[in-house]
Order: structure tokens, then sequence, then C-alpha cells
């Protein structure tokens, strides 16, 4: 048992800390606005490699454990990095776990850094269910037609190709006949609307109106996508509870640095005790949400019953204490905190946001107790 | 960061595990699982099977007769002893005052006392709160005047944990009136039988005599039973108080408690249905449960940072209040799980041996007891409330 970072990862760390301490200035942040992401930063983490600690060493990388994804993500969130990293993540793992070996390259890109992606699976009704896929693809002459609608895709519109999911069988809550397709930016038939999204990044809403794809765009086994994908997730899931984490911790800083410097009734505001005990039950909740990534990325390469426990546990307890975090830091900063202009707003948006991305607190509470039912 | 033992903890466990399944009597595991009340012949009877192994005092070093174990070994122990059922190490000389002795007590002292806290000759009580100094510690009026080779002691401590098994006593008593409050306390060691001493029962809301008020109405103590120098006993009070918060997140003890929830739960019928199918109720197990597995982590985090040399900060404040309310949490939805049999108070039942057979079903009757006895779990050792004082000092700097 040892709860130290290897040399390699806390090299690393140490590293990306660095950058994006001195990378993520207001400058970069306002140039993320228009697409989501900063050119400057993406550039930066691609010449640093960072894409790489994403990829265990067979895929191209020099990671690809839980351990490491946890490295890589805290510091994003930490810095509150406007990068679409966690799709690399996403839609990288799943082309590396199935892709045939010309999509294999695509692994390479992204290893090497620079190429966008994204993976385009939740729909209107599906919420957060991983199997409840409408969008369909028939066979059409020698390829595929696609039919449906993908929301809140995020980096949709930047991707240079789009991990799609759909069902070429079944219905919606069934886990077979589900397949992935690989699509290029600029498909005919993809309507696509991209927006703005609360905690930075960009999202699109994919609507395929008889979108042609060919025979070589299917991603691994027709109809058996399923686990890939409930893989992927359960290592975003993982990626973007360590990057809340990293976003609690700044959040937490600048509450502390607050505290001891903002004065009223003639003494620094950290001297009430009504602050105080506050500010320490944020500290003990955010050591709660430290271990919860921790067992989570421990158990990444567990059997799937073992991870995807932990997958619901860590998801549910980080949910809710992301939102006390969030809103502890604005109470205690007091109206300074709810302005756009200090630094606390765009960490407290972040964290707000984790709720709505691979289920919620209450639902993966609820998945928990059907998992250890089971 | 790895989250697996090494293959020697895992040893180790397998030997704890072997050695609890030959050694444990089954009339004590039956008693704590049932919550049935361990009388002062249990806990000697568990201590001495254990002190034969060399493991009752698993903290002390080798030099002293203890197991020498670092603080992942007796995390493991910890656990497979809870899991067991085993009744608990009481901890008021083993855990407490060993550890104070080892570190400022005379050679003399060490030589005396030590083997007898092995041994069971001693049974120690801890006289530190008094009517007017609970969470506030330094305010203690207990007065220790020197006269020849004696201390005179003469006030009042409260809240003494089974101080009627106890033949002796270590007090925090003021030598000094000058200074800060902190400045004039001492560290003494008190024989029960002395004349002077009166002890006299305090029935908690579970109907548990568990603790007392211990008056000194004159009782001349040796000089020879300071602990090292006078008027310096806040130090060693809080040596010992960082010992007793050590191992205050009580993971083993969750755990227990958990997994008796949950068979509870399953036992119990709600709608025609096990209640642990009651989807509302299933979501407040899931909550706490999984509190506890982060809580678990976090305990693994210090644990494994002492084992490492680190000194506990803030961390073992985090888990006092973390560990003591989740604690709390289980033994609240234990005793709804149970139902209306949480209701009935026959206090007979929860003694082993007697012909009062429970009312309901024997997991429910130490239900509602253990709830109200564990209020206090937030409540000593310093508060919870002065847990989060000392928490956001320690990162406010303030």
């Amino acid at each position: 048992m040892n709860f130290q970072l290897t040399e390699e990862r806390q090299m690393l760390q140490d590293g990306l800390r660095r950058y994006l301490g001195d990378a993520v200035t207001p400058e970069a942040l306002k140039a993320a606005e228009s697409t989501g992401f900063s050119p400057e930063v993406w550039a930066g983490l691609s010449e640093m490699g960072v894409a790489g600690a994403l990829f265990t060493e067979e895929q191209g990388g020099f990671g690809g454990l839980g351990f490491d994804l946890m490295t890589v993500f805290e510091e994003l969130g930490r810095a509150g990095a406007p990068d679409p990293m966690l799709e690399v993540l996403l839609a990288g793992g799943i082309i590396a776990a199935l892709g045939s070996e010309s999509q294999q390259a695509l692994v390479e890109q992204a290893v090497e850094g620079g190429v966008q992606l994204a993976f385009a699976h939740n729909e209107p009704s599906s919420r957060y269910d991983i199997d409840r896929i409408e969008t369909r693809a028939e066979r059409s002459g020698e390829g595929w037609s696609l039919t449906g609608r993908k929301s809140v895709v995020v980096n949709g519109a930047q991707a240079d190709h789009v991990v799609v999911s759909v069902r070429t069988s079944g219905a919606p809550g069934e886990r077979e006949g589900i397949s992935l397709f690989l699509m290029p930016k600029g498909t005919d038939g993809v309507e696509i609307r991209d927006y703005p999204l609360s905690q930075g990044g960009h999202a699109a809403e994919m609507v395929f109106d008889g979108a042609t794809l060919p025979a070589d765009a299917l991603l691994g086994e027709d109809g058996a996508a399923y686990d890939a994908i409930e893989t992927a997730q359960a290592r975003a899931t993982a990626a973007l509870c360590a990057d809340a984490l990293g976003a609690m911790e700044t959040a937490r800083a600048l509450t502390g640095d607050y505290l001891k410097t903002r004065k009223q009734f003639g003494q620094p505001i950290g001297k009430f005790q009504a602050l105080q005990h506050r500010a320490a039950d944020m500290l003990i909740e955010i050591e709660q949400a430290r271990s919860a990534v921790i067992n989570l990325c421990g158990h990444l390469e567990a059997d799937r019953d073992t991870r995807e426990i932990h997958v619901s546990a860590t998801k549910h307890l980080v949910g809710k204490v992301a939102r006390l975090v969030a809103e502890e830091a604005i109470q205690m900063h007091g109206g300074i905190g709810m302005t756009e202009e200090y630094e606390l707003g765009r960490f407290a948006r972040r964290l707000s946001m984790l709720d709505q991305r691979f289920g919620d607190a209450t639902w993966h509470l609820g998945r928990f107790v059907r998992l250890r039912a089971a | 960061m790895d989250l697996n033992f090494t293959e020697e903890q895992k040893a180790f466990r397998a030997e704890v595990r072997g050695f609890l399944q030959e050694k444990l009597p089954q009339r004590l595991s039956d008693k704590v699982r049932l919550g049935q009340r361990l009388t002062k012949e249990d806990y000697e009877e568990w201590h001495a099977i254990l002190n034969e192994k060399g493991w009752l005092a698993g903290n002390w070093p080798k030099e002293h007769g203890g197991a020498g174990w670092n603080a992942v070994e007796r995390h493991i122990f910890e656990e497979e002893t809870t899991a067991a059922s085993a009744p608990r190490i009481v901890p008021f000389g083993l855990a407490m005052l060993g550890p104070v002795l080892q570190k400022f007590g005379s050679k003399e002292q060490q030589q005396y006392w030590l083997p007898r806290i092995l041994d069971g000759s001693d049974w120690w009580c801890q006289g530190y709160s008094e009517p007017g100094a609970g969470s506030d510690l330094a305010s203690v009026k207990t007065t220790a005047e020197r006269d020849g080779d004696h201390y005179v002691v003469n006030g009042q401590k409260t809240w003494t944990t089974l101080g009627q098994y106890a033949n002796m006593i270590f007090c925090l008593v003021r030598t000094s009136k000058e200074g800060k409050p902190q400045e004039g306390i001492s560290f003494l060691l008190i024989d029960m039988d002395d004349p002077g001493i009166t002890v006299r029962p305090i029935v908690l809301i579970d109907g548990e005599p568990e603790v007392n008020e211990v008056f000194f109405d004159n009782v001349r103590v040796p000089a020879s039973n300071l602990v090292g120098e006078e008027n310096k006993g806040w130090t060693y009070a809080k040596y010992l108080l960082t010992h007793e918060r050590t191992n205050i997140a009580g993971v083993g003890f969750a755990n227990a408690g958990l997994a008796n929830l949950k068979r509870i739960a399953k036992l119990e019928q709600s709608g025609g249905r096990p209640l642990i199918e009651d989807p509302l109720f299933a979501a407040q197990i899931a909550e706490v449960e999984i509190a506890l597995m982060a809580m678990a982590t976090t305990n693994l985090r210090v644990v494994s940072a002492a084992a490492a040399g680190q000194a506990p900060g803030a961390e073992s404040s985090m888990l006092k209040v973390k560990g003591t309310v989740i604690r709390q949490e289980i033994n609240a939805l234990t005793k709804v799980a149970v139902g209306p049999y949480a209701m009935p108070f026959v206090s007979e039942t929860l003694e082993a041996g007697t012909n009062e057979g429970p009312v309901g079903p024997d997991y429910a009757m130490a239900a509602t007891p253990h709830y109200l006895n564990n209020r206090k779990l937030s409540i000593y050792g310093g508060s919870n409330e002065v847990q989060k004082t000392i928490i956001a000092k320690a990162i406010l700097e303030l």
C-alpha cells in the first residue's frame, strides 16, 4: 500500500502545474470563448506530450492507468484549463480499444498531440443511460446511413473526428445492437449547432439526416460496442472527478486566502468560528473526495463489477462534494464570489456542472444500490 | 500509488485471522455481535489471551513488551478483530497511559507500571474532564499541593469511563495557578483505593452506568507518582490525545456496524418485502456506505503516512469528525431498520446468561442502546466542534 506518486507521475504533475500556472491567463481564457479551447494552451499541452499519459505503451502512450489519469486531470482542473483533453481520453480510448489498424492512426495522432476528438453518444431522451440509444444506422449500398440526434456533444463542432454511437439492431435500453462509427469532420448530412457551456468549453447538437458513411467507418464489431463504451466512460468519469478535485483545491485555496485577508468588524473574517467551521467542513469533504477519486482510479483496471461500483460510489460522492464546495466557497466569499471578474466564479461553474456529465449524484446513488444488490 | 497490501501485510492479516479463529472464545464474540454487555472479567479474559500471544499492546515498542507494529499492521489488526466481533481492547492503560509513560515517565515508572498494564494487575481509567473542564480541558481545577513526599489532591473528575472497574487513575491536576492555564497542570498517577476517593456512577440515557464521577478529598499521593516534570502535564496530555485520536476514525467498528445494518435490513420486512429492497432505505444505506468507502481510504492514507514516520496533523481531526458522523449515521439507520422492536427497554436482556430473553428478534435489542450511547462519539476526545476549530486554525494559520 502506497499513496505516493511514482517519480514519473510526480514529474508530470510538477511540469503540468508549472506550465498551466503560467499558461492559463485571462487572455487564454478569453481566446477560448469562441471555440471552447485555447489554441495556445492546446499546443502547449501537445508539446509536453501530455496526451501520452492517457494511453498505455501498447497503444503508443506512456501511462494509461487510473493514477496517470488522476495526475493529469487533477492539474487541468486545478488550473481550470480550457482544453478538450477529456474528449481525447473518451473518444481516443474507444478508438484504441476497438479500432482497426488504420483507425489506430488516430490514437497515434492523439498521443503526438493536437488532434481534436469528440464522442457523440448522449441523446435528448437517453439522459445518463449508456444503452438508451435511438439514433439508427442502416446499411446503404456499400456503406451506412445514419438518422437521429445527439445532444450536448462536447467539442463536437471542433473535433476532427467524432465517434458516433448508433443502434444497428434492438431497441433503446438494450445493450446488444449498439455500434460505433468514426465520422470525419464535414461529413454530409450532419447538421451541427455549436454553443458554449457553463463550465467552459463548447458542445454541439448533432442531427443526422441520412448522413452516409463508408463501410470502413464502422468501429469494432457491428452491434457489440456496449462494453467498450462503458469502459471508456468509466475512465472518463474518473478523469472528470479528478478534474473536479483539482478545481476544489483551487476553490479551497482561494477561500482560505480570502478568509485570512478580508476584514470585517475589525478582524480577518477567518477569526469567526461560524466561518471556521464552514471552512473545516469543506476541507473534510474535499479529503473524502480525494479518497473517492483514489478509490476509483485504483480500481479502473479491476473486473467490470468492481470497477462500476467504484464509478458510481465516486461519482456520487464527488458530485455531492463538488456542489458543497462551489456553494460554500461562494458563501464564505460573499458578493465578490459571485462576480464574473473574480477567479472563483469559473471554478464554481466548472464544479457545478460536474453532476451533468456521466450521471449526477442521485442517479449514481441509485445505480450503486442496484450494482450492490446484483 | 498502490491500493494493494504487500505480501507481508497479507500474510500478517492471515495470521491474525487464524489466531482469532483459534483463540477468540465464541462466548465473547457472540456477546459482541449481539451488543450484549461485557463484564470486567470478559475484558480481562480477552486481554490475557492477547497478552499471551504478545499482541495486547500493538502500539508499544517491543522493548516494553509490545508487538511493535507499525500503523498499517495495527490497522490490519483492528480490521480483523472488529470483523471477528472480538471485544475491544480497553484503551486507558494500553493506548493512552502506556505511550505517555514510555515517552515521559522515569525508568522506575516504566519498569513498575508498564508490565502491570500488560498482565492486568492494574485497570486504569482517565481523570481528565471535570464539571468545569470539558472541551476546555486546560481549565481543570482539581488541585495537587505538595506536602513533603506527597501531593494532597482535592477536587472532582467526571465522565470517567469504566471507573467502577479501575484500581488506578491518571489525572490532570493543577499544581500552579501562575501563568496561562496550560502552564500549571501536572500529570499524576493515583490509586483508586486511597482514602478520600469516592466513585459515583452516572447512568446514561442507554441505561448504562458506563461513566462515573470521581471525588478527591485530601487524597495523599506519593510524589514518585508524578509523571515527568511538575507543571508540564499539558504537554503530556496533548501527546496522549494525539494517540487517542489516531484510531478514532473507527473504520473497523463502522464496517462491522454496516454489515450488521445490512443483515438486519435483509431480515426485516417492509411492505411484504425485505427492507433492503425499499429504494429509499437502500439509498440511505448506500449513502453512508459510499462515505465510509472514502473515509476508509482517508484513514489508510493517514495510516500509511504514519507508518512512514510522518506525524498526523489536521488529518486526524478530519478523521475524527467524519468517522464519528458515519458511525452515528449507521447507528441511527440500524435503529430505524429494526422498527417497533427498537422500543422495548428491557435492560436485563443485554446481560448474557439471564433468563430474560429478547422481546423481539435478538438483533433488535441493542439497536437503541447503541444509538443512544454513541451520541458520545462526537462529544468525547475533543468534540467535533473543537476538531473543526483545530482544522481551520491549521489551514488558515490565524
